[in-house]
């Protein structure tokens, strides 16, 4: 099971390296934020599944502190585009 | 292997599957709206897959509500913030194209000595 696990762990960090691909290329920064936000789901997925797999219930509020502080930034650069300061 | 085992092995493989549905709309998609669909939609789900895969395996209750707290989390956050962005891409391509007709404007209002420019600008401004 902990190996099964591990595996879907190393293909979440393939999927975040995609993502690093659309930051590389995208066009405006709208696109490159929104790969900030697949960075924010595969981060805390892959920090659950590191908390099952290492039996450390501290990695769940380590995903937790991802999870409200992901959409944070965004709200932060939204602002900042609309009104600069 | 038990049953508990078999649900997680499940589940968390087709939140994976989703989760690449997602990022490969991500990097594909032609324009801002496309890459908010794939994102917004494919990349939530495969997180609550992954997650009600990781609910059996969770070490005591408290930390499988925590996990479920996250993931009501993300849902609403992820909301958010596409509005957000979406708004955002709108309020650029409205200012693009006001930008662009402008500058099509001003040059129809110099070359008026060729009516050819003229005509053809005119209707490149009427487009938009």
């Amino acid at each position: 099971m902990i190996e099964y696990l591990s595996a879907i762990v190393g293909m979440l960090i393939l999927v975040l390296l995609v993502g690093l691909g659309r930051i590389l290329l995208g066009p405006s920064t709208a696109d490159r934020m929104l790969a900030s936000q697949l960075f924010s789901t595969a981060g805390v997925s892959i920090l659950i599944l590191l908390a099952i797999i290492q039996n450390q219930s501290a990695l769940i509020n380590v995903a937790l502190v991802l999870a409200l502080l992901a959409p944070l930034t965004l709200i932060t650069f939204i602002r900042l585009r609309k009104k600069p300061l | 292997m038990s049953l508990l085992d078999v649900f997680t092995v499940i589940m968390t493989a087709s939140g994976l599957f989703f989760f690449f549905a997602g990022s490969i709309g991500l990097l594909r998609f032609p324009d801002v709206f496309c890459r908010l669909h794939a994102l917004t939609k494919a990349d939530n789900l495969g997180l609550g897959l992954i997650v009600f895969g990781a609910l059996p395996q969770a070490a005591s209750i408290f930390d499988a509500l925590q996990i479920i707290f996250i993931w009501l989390l993300i849902m609403v956050a992820s909301a958010v913030s596409c509005y957000l962005v979406a708004n955002q891409a709108v309020e650029d391509l409205s200012k693009d194209a006001a930008d662009q007709s402008n500058k099509l404007n001003d040059l129809s209002m110099r070359r008026t000595t060729k009516p050819t420019i003229n005509s053809s600008t005119g209707s490149t401004t009427n487009g938009f």
